[in-house]
C-alpha cells in the first residue's frame, strides 16, 4: 500500500549538524535519514553498527550529550545541534585505546565485535555514574545489549575492569 | 624476548582496530555503491501470477527493476544442491528470483536496484506481485502426515530418507530385560548473528574482473559458483570476506540467490551494488535449524547397560534443501555421544516445509541427537533408580578402547572413530565441579525454605575438523615481518591471533610481527570454509605445516651464510643463529632478501644482505632446481578423518513455585578439544555456546502459525537471551590430544551449545517431578506441564515417587 | 528497514505545533521520543505523510508536583521522571513502574507521555495512569480539553487523542490517605514487556486496617485493566489480610489473551499470584506512610 509523502521528485534534503566526538561535522539528508545512517553513511563513522532498526539489540547506541541512546530510533533532524559521542570517541586523544576499550582486549569481551560499539558507550556512561559496581550491578549495566558471541561473561568482567583501570587512572 | 605462545592466552591482534570503530564490516564498505533490496513473497506457499511494477518506475532514485524474466543463463537456472547425498532422492531449490511459485515467506520474487536503501524499500513498496495462495505446509506433523505437499512432485514431502543399522537393535530390545520408549521434540530456532548477511560487487570493466564482498564463511566456494553462474574465468572473480560480525553457520550456505543477483546486477549496470540485509530479511530469507520430532525405544539391562537403541526421527528442512541434509546426518551419528549403544538403528526421515530453508546452525544437528541420546539415559536411570551419572559412566567407551569404531559413516563420508577421549576422567571433573554426589543435601535445603531446585547433566561428543583439507601460506618478507594467509574465514573466532601463534612459536618470531588474512581469494585460493569446528584444525595445522617450511628454508639459507649447520642453528626473536653462540647470528629479514638473488638492491636490507653474498655456492645457479625465490611456503593439512572433542555439562535450575520462572543458578562445563592454542580464546567460545544453549533451552523458539507466518520475525519475540538471562559459567578442562594432527587440536566452536537443551530439560525435570520432553520451555509451558501433570496427564518421574514414598515412610 | 518518506516538521513553539497538526490532521504522527514509533516507521507499519517533531517545543519537559498529583510534560524523558526525587516522594509508584520499562537507554528518550498516548496495553504507564485515575491534557489549536484515564484508552495501541490534537501532559493523581503501592512483573527477560505486570495501591485506616485495595493491569486485555479488589479484603489488617483471596478475585475478573509468549491460563494464574505479591508489598508500604494529609 502506498502511503508517506510522494515518492516521484527527490526528496527535501534538511541540514543537519552535530558536534560528534568534539569535532563539528555537518551534513544534508532527508528527514527520515536515521542517526544511525547519518553517522555511518554521511559522516563515515562506521564504529557504530547496525543490528536490528528496531531498537532492541543495542548494536547502535551512542551517546547524545553523554547520554546513552539507540541511533537507529532516532532521525537525524531530531537531534540536530546536539552532542553525539560514538565508540570512535572513546578512544583517548592520541587514539589509543581508552580505559573501557583497553578493558575489553584484557578480558576478551568481543569475539567478532559486531555489538562490542554499542557495549563501549553504554558502559563508558555507566561508569562514569556508577565508578564501582559490583558483579551483579555490572550485569544489570549491560542488560539492554546483545551479544551473540561472548555469553556476557568476559564482558562483564570487563565492565569491572575498566572500573579498576578508571580507578587506577584517578577518574 | 620470544615467549612460549602456543598455548597461552595471548590477547587479539584484531581487537585495537575493533575496539576503536576501526572495523571494516561489510556495510561500512561502498558508501558510494548502488543499494539493493528484495520484494519477498507474504505468502507460506501460492503461485505468483503476475508482476507489476509500472507504480515502482516512477520512484526518484530507482536505477533497476529486476524479476525471473530478466535471468539470463545459468542465473535463471535454479541454485545448485551442494551436498547431495544417496539419501536425499528428492532434492529442491530455489530460483534466485520466485519463477511460478514461492514456497515461505520471504521468499524473493523481485530485485530493486536503486541510489539509497531507502530509496530501494519506496519502490519495493510499489510493486504489485498478484499471488494465488496455496495451502501451506507447517511443522513436522504436518509434513509427516502429508495431507498437503509443499512441492506437488515430491511424495509425503519426503526430501531425503536413511536408515542406517550397526547390529539388530530390534532383535536386542525385544530380547532385553526392560525396555522404554521415548518421544521428544525439539523446536526450530536460528544462528541470528548480530550481523545479516550482505553482499558488495565491484565489475572493473577495464580489467574485466569481479570482485565481491560477501559476509559468508566459505568465500573460496562463493567465487567459485559466482564463476560458474556468470560465466566468468575462475581467474578473473575474487571474493572476500570482510569483518564478519558473527556467522554461527547461517553464513556457511552458498551461493544466496543475493550472492548471485548482486554480482550479476553490478555486472549488468556497469556499478557497484550493495545488499545489506536487515534483521526482518534475515528471519525470513536466511535459514533455521533444530526442529525435529523423535522416537527412541531402547532396551538394556539391569544395571543400565544400551544393548539395543532405535531411534527414529523427522527432520524439518523447509521449503528447499540448497545444502543437503548434513543436519540430519550428524543427528544420526552424533547422538551416540560417548556410549557404546549395543545395537543401533537409527531412521530419519527429512521433511518439507513451507517455511525458511534449514541449514546447519552452531551444532549442526549435534544438540538434537545428543538431546534424544541424554533423555534416554535419564530415563533409564529413573526407570531403574540408578544414578544418572553412573548410568552414563556404565555405558561409556573407555579411554584404553581408542580408537573406537562405533561402525557408522560421518558427515564427511568417512569411519565414525573416535579418534582418543577420557570420558570418564571428564565426568569425575564435571561431578566435582558442579558438587553432584552432594546435591541432595542442596535440595533439602533448598525445599525447607519452599524453594524447587533442580540438577542436570549432560555428555556429548563432537566431530570436528572435518576435511577435505585446508591450506596455508606463509611468508617471511625482507623487513622481517611475516605475512600468513589462510583461505577459511573468520566470524570472531580469533584466528588471526591463534594462527599468529602457531606461525609465530614455529618461525620463532614476535608475535607482533605475524599479520594474517583470512577468507581472501586473492590471498589463498584453495579451501573448503570455516564450519564443524574445523578452523583451527585445519588452518592451524596447515599454516604450521606452512610455517615449518619456511623454518626449515630459512635454516639452511642461513646455514650457508653462516657457514654453519642447520641442525645447529635456532631462531630466537626473529634472528636465526648458532645455538650457544647468540653472536653468530642472521635476521630473519636478511634471510628473507637472501631468498631472492634480484641484481637491484631497493632498500637497506638488500643492502645489509650483501655480506653475506660471498658465501654463495658459485657452482650452482642462483635459484637451484626444486627451489623457488622468496623465504615462502604453502603448506596443507588433510586428515584421514576427523578428530573428536567431547565435553559435559550440568546444570543446576531453581523453578518458581507459584510463576513457574526458571532460573539458572550454576552452569558448569567440562570440556576437552585436545590441545589448546589461546586457551582465553577456546573459553570465549565455549562462553558463547553456552549463551545460545540457555538461548535454545528456554527463550528461542521460530512461531510459525498454521498459514506459515513468521509470528516472532524481530528482536521483541524471538527472544534472544541479555547478559541477565545468561548465568556465571564454570569452566574446567581436559586435554586428550588428537593423535591425527602435529598440534594435537580437536575443534572447540561448537561445543558450548551441543548439550544446552538436553542438560536443561534434564534439570527442570528433576526440580519438578515429571517427564520433559519437549524444547525450549518458557514458564507459561511449564505452568501448562505443571496443571497436566496434576491432573494425572503427564507421568510423575519415578524417583520423586520414591522419595515421596520415603518421606511418608520417614513419618 | 528503512522508513517511507515524509514531510517533516519542527514546530518551535505550541501554537505552531498546534497549527501543522491542525492542518495535517490524521495525515500526520506527532513525534516526541520516538522509542514506540521509530520501529513501526521502520517496519512500515506506519507511513504517516507528515512527521511532526515536537522535541524542540519549549515548556513542556516538566515534572511537578501539584497538590492533585504528579505532572509529567509531554517531553518529559522516563529517565527524568524516574530520576526526579520529589515526584518519588509525591507518587513512589512512578519509580516502581518505570524501573520495568524497557531498559535504561531506551528509556533515555522515550517519553512518558508518549507511552501513554501509544496505548500499548502492555505499557507499564497506562496502567499506572488508570489505577491513579489519572487524566491527560490534550491541546488543540483552539482550545484543550482533558481525558479521564478509563476514557483514554480506546483499544490496543488507540487512544482518544484525536487528529490535530497534542497530549502536553499527563496527571498522575496521587491516592489519598495512608496509601502504599507496589508494581510486580513477570517479563520473559530482562527488560521486556510483562507477561503480566500488576500495580497495586493499598489504603489503611488510622488502625491499620485496609480500607482501600486497586490494582491494574498490562498485557492481560486490550486496554489496561482496573479492579476494585477490596471485597476481598476490606476491614482486614494490613499484616493478615487474604491476599490470595484478592488474588482469585482478580483472576477470576480478567479476561488474558493468548500469544506466543504466554498462555491465557497462565497469565490470569500470573495474575492471581502477583496481584496477592503486590497487594502485600503495598500495604506493607503503607503500613509505614504517616497520616495523610
Amino acid at each position: 500500500m502506498s502511503e508517506g509523502a510522494p515518492v516521484n521528485a527527490p526528496e527535501t534534503l534538511h541540514e543537519v549538524t552535530l558536534v560528534v566526538n568534539g569535532v563539528r561535522r555537518s551534513g544534508s539528508v532527508p528527514a527520515r535519514r536515521t542517526l544511525s545512517d547519518f553517522l555511518r553513511h554521511d559522516l563515515r563513522l562506521t564504529g557504530t553498527h547496525v543490528g536490528c532498526e528496531h531498537g532492541v539489540c543495542g548494536a547502535c547506541t551512542v551517546l547524545l550529550e553523554g547520554e546513552p541512546v539507540r541511533s537507529c530510533l532516532l532521525l537525524a533532524v531530531t537531534v540536530d545541534g546536539a552532542e553525539v559521542t560514538t565508540v570512535e570517541g572513546c578512544c583517548r586523544g592520541d587514539g589509543s585505546l581508552g580505559a573501557v576499550q583497553q578493558a575489553f582486549q584484557e578480558c576478551h569481551g568481543l569475539q567478532c565485535g559486531f555489538c562490542t560499539p554499542g557495549f563501549v558507550t553504554t558502559i563508558t556512561a555507566y561508569l562514569r555514574d556508577h565508578p564501582d559496581p559490583d558483579e551483579p550491578a555490572a550485569r544489570e549495566a549491560i542488560a539492554g545489549n546483545l551479544c551473540r558471541c561472548t555469553g556476557y561473561q568476559n564482558i562483564v568482567a570487563s565492565v569491572l575492569r575498566a572500573a579498576e583501570l578508571r580507578r587506577r587512572e584517578g577518574a | 624476548m620470544t615467549t612460549r605462545l602456543f598455548g597461552e592466552p595471548v590477547q587479539r591482534q584484531e581487537d585495537p582496530r575493533l575496539l576503536s570503530g576501526q572495523g571494516r564490516y561489510l556495510d561500512d564498505l561502498g558508501h558510494d555503491a548502488l543499494a539493493a533490496a528484495f520484494v519477498r513473497s507474504p505468502h507460506a506457499h501460492a503461485r505468483v501470477l503476475d508482476v507489476d511494477v509500472t507504480e515502482a518506475l516512477e520512484v526518484d532514485g530507482l536505477v533497476a527493476v529486476y524479476t525471473y524474466e530478466d535471468l539470463e543463463g545459468r542465473v535463471g537456472e535454479r541454485l545448485p544442491l551442494l551436498i547431495p547425498h544417496p539419501s536425499l532422492t528428492e532434492p529442491r531449490t530455489a530460483y534466485a528470483l520466485a519463477r511460478d511459485e514461492v514456497n515461505h515467506v520471504g521468499e524473493a520474487v523481485v530485485m530493486v536496484v536503486a541510489r539509497d536503501r531507502y530509496v530501494a524499500e519506496d519502490a519495493c513498496d510499489r510493486i504489485r506481485v498478484a499471488y494465488e495462495p496455496l495451502p501451506p505446509v507447517v511443522g513436522v506433523a504436518a509434513a509427516r502426515a502429508a495431507d498437503r505437499l509443499v512441492h506437488g512432485d515430491v511424495p509425503g514431502n519426503v526430501a531425503a530418507h536413511l536408515v542406517e543399522e550397526v547390529g539388530d537393535a530390534r532383535a536386542a530390545i525385544a530380547a532385553a530385560p526392560h525396555v522404554l520408549e521415548l518421544d521428544l521434540q525439539v523446536e526450530r530456532s536460528a544462528s541470528m548473528p548480530m550481523e545479516g548477511r550482505g553482499v558488495y560487487a565491484r565489475w572493473d570493466a577495464d580489467d574485466r574482473s569481479l570482485r565481491v564482498y560477501s559476509s559468508t564463511q566459505a568465500s573460496t566456494s562463493v567465487r567459485a559458483a559466482l564463476a560458474a553462474k556468470l560465466g566468468l574465468p575462475l581467474d578473473r572473480v575474487e571474493v572476500i570476506a570482510p569483518d564478519v560480525g558473527g556467522g554461527f553457520g547461517v553464513k556457511i550456505v552458498h551461493p544466496w540467490p543475493e550472492e548471485i543477483l548482486v554480482p550479476w546486477a553490478a555486472l549488468r549496470l556497469g556499478q557497484e551494488v550493495k545488499w545489506v540485509e536487515d534483521r526482518r530479511e534475515h528471519f525470513v530469507a536466511s535459514a533455521h535449524e533444530r526442529g525435529q520430532l523423535q522416537q527412541v525405544r531402547v532396551g538394556f539391562d539391569d544395571d543400565g547397560r544400551l544393548l539395543g537403541l532405535d531411534v527414529a526421527f523427522w527432520h524439518d528442512n523447509g521449503a528447499y534443501t540448497p545444502y543437503g541434509v548434513i543436519v540430519p546426518i550428524i543427528t544420526a551419528t552424533q547422538l551416540l555421544g560417548p556410549y557404546k549403544p549395543g545395537a543401533y538403528r537409527c531412521e530419519w526421515w527429512s521433511l518439507y516445509t513451507n517455511t525458511v530453508i534449514v541449514t546447519p546452525y552452531r551444532g549442526a544437528g549435534r544438540p538434537q541427537g545428543v538431546y534424544a541420546m541424554e533423555r534416554t539415559m535419564d530415563a533409564i536411570a529413573d526407570e531403574l533408580g540408578l544414578d544418572r551419572a553412573e548410568v552414563r559412566a556404565g555405558n561409556f567407551i573407555q579411554p584404553e578402547e581408542m580408537p573406537y569404531d562405533q561402525g557408522l559413516l560421518f558427515q564427511d563420508g568417512r569411519p565414525l572413530v573416535y579418534d582418543s577421549g577420557d570420558y570418564p576422567a571428564g565426568l569425575e571433573k564435571l561431578k566435582g565441579l558442579v558438587g553432584w554426589d552432594d546435591f541432595e543435601t542442596t535440595r533439602e535445603r533448598a525445599r525447607a525454605e519452599g524453594r524447587r531446585v533442580g540438577i542436570g547433566l549432560a555428555c556429548y561428543v563432537e566431530g570436528t575438523g572435518v576435511g577435505p583439507y585446508e591450506g596455508g601460506w606463509v611468508k617471511v618478507e625482507t623487513d622481517g615481518s611475516v605475512v600468513v594467509a589462510t583461505g577459511l574465514t573468520t566470524q570472531g573466532q580469533g584466528h588471526q591471533t591463534a594462527f599468529a601463534q602457531i606461525v609465530a612459536a614455529e618461525l620463532g618470531v614476535p608475535i607482533e610481527r605475524v599479520t594474517v588474512t583470512t577468507g581472501d581469494t586473492r590471498r589463498f585460493r584453495y579451501s573448503v570454509g570455516t564450519f564443524a569446528s574445523r578452523a583451527a584444525v585445519m588452518s592451524g595445522n596447515a599454516v604450521g605445516a606452512a610455517a615449518r617450511k619456511v623454518r626449515h628454508k630459512a635454516l639452511r639459507i642461513a646455514g650457508e651464510a653462516l657457514e654453519a649447520d642447520p641442525r645447529d642453528l635456532e631462531v630466537v626473536d626473529g634472528e636465526v643463529r648458532v645455538k650457544g653462540v647468540p653472536s653468530a647470528s642472521i635476521p630473519l629479514a636478511t634471510v628473507a632478501v637472501l631468498s631472492n638473488p634480484l641484481r637491484y638492491a631497493f632498500d637497506e636490507q638488500a643492502k645489509l644482505a650483501t655480506q653475506f653474498a660471498g658465501t654463495a655456492d658459485l657452482s650452482r645457479p642462483p635459484v637451484p632446481e626444486g627451489e623457488e625465490p622468496g623465504l615462502e611456503a604453502t603448506g596443507y593439512y588433510s586428515p584421514p578423518r576427523s578428530t573428536f572433542a567431547s565435553g559435559m555439562h550440568a546444570v543446576v535450575v531453581e523453578t518458581d513455585p507459584e510463576t513457574a520462572e526458571i532460573r539458572v543458578l550454576r552452569y558448569c562445563v567440562v570440556h576437552d578439544c585436545g590441545t589448546l592454542v589461546n586457551p582465553m580464546i577456546v573459553e570465549g567460545q565455549v562462553h558463547g555456546g553456552v549463551a545460545q544453549g540457555v538461548g535454545g533451552a528456554l527463550y528461542e523458539r521460530m512461531a510459525y502459525d498454521e498459514s506459515g507466518q513468521l509470528l516472532n520475525a524481530s528482536y521483541m519475540d524471538f527472544l534472544m537471551p541479555y547478559s541477565t538471562e545468561v548465568p556465571h559459567i564454570e569452566t574446567d578442562h581436559l586435554e586428550t590430544p588428537s593423535p591425527l594432527n602435529p598440534l594435537g587440536i580437536k575443534g572447540a566452536g561448537e561445543a558450548g551449545v551441543i548439550p544446552g537443551m538436553a542438560v536443561f530439560a534434564a534439570a527442570i525435570e528433576d526440580a519438578e517431578g515429571f517427564r520433559i520432553s519437549r524444547m525450549p520451555i518458557s514458564p507459561s509451558e511449564l505452568h501448562d506441564l505443571r496443571l497436566r501433570h496434576a491432573a494425572g496427564e503427564v507421568p510423575p518421574l519415578r524417583r520423586h515417587l520414591r522419595h515421596h514414598d520415603d518421606q511418608e515412610d520417614s513419618g | 528497514m528503512k522508513p517511507a518518506p515524509f514531510i517533516y516538521h519542527r514546530p518551535e513553539s505550541l501554537p505552531d505545533a498546534l497549527a501543522v497538526l491542525a492542518e495535517v490532521g490524521e495525515r500526520g504522527k506527532v513525534l516526541a521520543g520516538g522509542q514506540s514509533l521509530l520501529p513501526l516507521l521502520a517496519m512500515r507499519l506506519a507511513s504517516p505523510e507528515h512527521l511532526v517533531d515536537v522535541n524542540r517545543v519549549p515548556g513542556l519537559d516538566g515534572v511537578t508536583v501539584e497538590p492533585e498529583g504528579v505532572r509529567v510534560g509531554a517531553l518529559a524523558r522516563h529517565t527524568r521522571v524516574e530520576r526526579d526525587g520529589p515526584a518519588a516522594e509525591a507518587l513512589p509508584l512512578l519509580r516502581q513502574a518505570l524501573r520495568h520499562v524497557a531498559h535504561p537507554t531506551i528509556r533515555n528518550r522515550g517519553t512518558t507521555v508518549g507511552s501513554v498516548v501509544h496505548a500499548d496495553p502492555s505499557g507499564e504507564m497506562t496502567a499506572v495512569l488508570v489505577l491513579c485515575d489519572g487524566e491527560v491534557v490534550l491541546a488543540r489549536q483552539d482550545g484543550e480539553r482533558r481525558v479521564a484515564a478509563p476514557e483514554f484508552f480506546v483499544g490496543p495501541l488507540e487512544s482518544a487523542v484525536a487528529p490535530g490534537e497534542l497530549a502536553t501532559s499527563v496527571l498522575f493523581r496521587r491516592p489519598g490517605g495512608r496509601t502504599g503501592s507496589a508494581w510486580h512483573e513477570v517479563s520473559r527477560r530482562h527488560g521486556d514487556y510483562a507477561v503480566c505486570g500488576v500495580g497495586a495501591l493499598v489504603t489503611l485506616d488510622d488502625d491499620r486496617r485496609v480500607v482501600g485495595a486497586r490494582t491494574a493491569y498490562v498485557s492481560m486485555g486490550d486496554t489496561p485493566a482496573v479492579l476494585d479488589l477490596v471485597d476481598a479484603v476490606g476491614g482486614a489488617p494490613a499484616d493478615g489480610a487474604d491476599w490470595a483471596a484478592a488474588g482469585r478475585l482478580a483472576a477470576g475478573r480478567l479476561r488474558p489473551d493468548a500469544d506466543i509468549h504466554a498462555s491465557a491460563g497462565y497469565r490470569s494464574h500470573l495474575a492471581q499470584v502477583l496481584t496477592a505479591r503486590a497487594l502485600r508489598e503495598a500495604a506493607g508500604r503503607a503500613t509505614g506512610v504517616p497520616e495523610a494529609a
